[in-house]
């Protein structure tokens, strides 16, 4: 078997050779027009692709399941509540819209204050809510979802166009402002990862062995819901929902890197993500010519791995 | 010392432990026994801080165990529960090294290695040790958590059922290296234990429990009779000396 520092070193030679690819490929016209716009994608999908496969690793760790995502508590949904509630009656030429920090500003705050309430309503009234909480997120994601549906029915046809452009996850506008933002609150929570990166393994024993072992269990699990909810959030107010990803690339890279350390799965599980996003954008771009998003080839791919993920679970839980 | 005092825990109206007050001995082996649903386990929960008591304290050294800073009470006092599912890909070996977390926070030393090869050979596993803990059966990945438990090099080990899942020589085994805890390195156990003659052949001291209330607690050969047996299961219960232990032969008993 090969040593894990390989397979991870593999694995950035071949992020960094997919980002020099979309970088460079076929830049013909104007080089200083392309480059920079070309830069903000890829800053982008990194931020994203690290953002999205952090979060999923730790989510799955505390919930002990391998086949959730943190957009099961409802964070995707309270973001198409905020941009629909906004587009219904600010309309897309109000400052919500144009001032995008305000915008995003919004968003993330919506759904991390969404986040929040959740939790400290469920760990006030109970001692060990994780399935509870996933419960409720679900149902609630479902009103949510409900709600949007019933408001875009009665938008104006136009703004509906220009909202959905929202709704889906896209790299070809994003905004440079709003990257260096997310930048930062990407930082700040690897600072806060890299002081929790013993307990999460220790965590993955279960509960009762983690608390065996001297770990505050139900604080981290509190602290790592809002760490999670938090980088979700930013990701989704930067680019778009696309939470389904984190699935995939955190399984991937467990199946990869078979170890029990939260350092090694969440870098292994970032870069596949990050080779995921540039490839499959420089796929999109360069070779379906921009018929189709991301999003889709990413559900497609995804879909079939969780299929196929649900299946290999039901045979060895058998 | 641990000192148990008036713990009482209802789940909804039902009352699971109710006014239990016990006092474990240092450097015994402290059996806990009683019928299913007799509140053993949730007993060994609440000593071990893993369940909150509604009522009454626990003291670890005079001191309250929830005033006990986590990482300091996990030095003091482990404790292994039933069920050990896990599906992180994980060795044997570490596993076991897991038990030095609170001394080492995830960065093993000399030291914490040779606690963990010591563990490692107290359960004999050294031919097992490289093993992925979910290619093991059940009754090796028990004996492999059991392990990390004495790496964890604590005064006070607190064993839920350690014998599910396993034969009657690893049965055996386990319990003779609880004895040796006990004897050779002065360790104190506390074991929920289902099969009453391990309880009768290798404990000092019994606590039975039924319906969450205590009702007998003292040393072992003043449970392991009849007249005890009779309150305890409400089955009578011929208790016969072979080769110096009391053995409960309950197998044709009337109940």
């Amino acid at each position: 078997m090969q040593k894990n520092s390989t397979k991870l070193i593999f694995l950035a030679v071949l992020a960094i050779i997919g980002i020099l690819l979309y970088a460079f490929y076929d830049i013909k016209g104007g080089f200083d027009y392309a480059f920079p716009r070309r830069m903000v994608r890829i800053g982008a999908m990194v931020v994203t692709g690290i953002a999205i496969s952090y979060s999923t690793v730790v989510f799955q760790t505390i919930t002990q399941n391998r086949i959730l995502t943190p957009s099961v508590m409802g964070l995707d949904s309270m973001y198409e509540v905020v941009q629909t509630l906004i587009y219904f009656f600010a309309g897309s030429m109000s400052i919500w819209v144009l001032n995008h920090y305000l915008n995003f500003g919004a968003a993330v705050i919506a759904m991390v204050l969404f986040a929040l309430i959740l939790y400290r309503f469920l760990f006030r009234t109970n001692k060990h809510p994780i399935y509870l909480l996933l419960l409720i997120g679900m149902i609630i994601g479902t009103l949510l979802g409900s709600l949007v549906t019933f408001l875009q029915v009665l938008i104006d046809p136009v703004e509906y166009l220009s909202l959905q452009t929202r709704l889906f996850a896209s790299f070809t506008n994003v905004k440079s402002e709003l990257l260096y933002i997310s930048i930062g609150i990407l930082f700040i929570a690897f600072i806060y990862g890299y002081r929790i990166m013993g307990k999460l393994d220790v965590m993955s024993l279960g509960r009762e062995n983690a608390m065996n072992l001297g770990i505050n269990y139900d604080r981290m699990v509190m602290n790592i819901l809002i760490l999670s909810s938090v980088l979700i959030a930013t990701s989704t107010a930067l680019i778009g929902p696309i939470t389904f990803l984190g699935l995939i690339v955190a399984n991937l890279a467990y199946q990869f890197l078979s170890t029990y350390k939260h350092s090694i799965l969440i870098l292994g599980a970032s870069l596949i993500s990050i080779i995921a996003l540039v490839g499959g954008q420089f796929f999109v771009e360069h070779i379906l010519e921009l018929r189709t998003t991301l999003s889709v080839i990413i559900n497609f791919i995804g879909g079939i791995y969780f299929i196929y993920l649900l299946l290999k679970e039901s045979r060895s839980t058998r | 010392m641990i000192e148990i005092k008036e713990l009482t825990k209802r789940f909804g109206k039902k009352s699971v432990v109710e006014n239990v007050s016990v006092t474990i001995e240092p450097g015994t082996i402290t059996s806990f026994i009683g019928p299913n649903g007799a509140g053993k386990s949730t007993l060994l929960s609440m000593v071990s801080r893993l369940l909150d008591a509604d009522t009454g304290d626990v003291l670890l050294d005079q001191n309250n165990v929830k005033k006990w800073k986590s990482g300091e009470f996990a030095k003091r006092v482990s404790i292994l529960k039933q069920s050990n599912y896990t599906n992180v890909r994980l060795s044997v070996r570490e596993l076991i090294s897991f038990g030095r977390y609170p001394y080492s926070k995830g960065r093993l030393t000399a030291e914490d290695d040779k606690f963990v090869d010591q563990a490692i050979e107290y359960m004999n596993l050294e031919d097992m040790q490289n093993e992925f803990i979910d290619e093991l059966s059940g009754g090796q990945r028990q004996r492999a958590f059991i392990a990390m438990v004495i790496a964890q090099d604590t005064d006070y080990v607190l064993l839920d059922e350690p014998l599910n899942n396993l034969d009657m020589k690893h049965s055996v085994q386990i319990m003779k290296i609880l004895r040796k805890l006990v004897d050779d390195l002065g360790k104190t156990v506390v074991i929920v234990l289902h099969d009453i003659n391990f309880a009768s052949v290798y404990s000092d001291r019994i606590v039975a429990l039924k319906d969450g209330k205590l009702v007998k607690n003292g040393p072992t050969q003043d449970i392991i009779n009849s007249k005890a047996l009779r309150e305890i299961y409400d089955m009578d219960i011929p208790v016969q000396v072979q080769n110096g232990c009391r053995i409960c032969v309950y197998f044709n008993s009337h109940a």
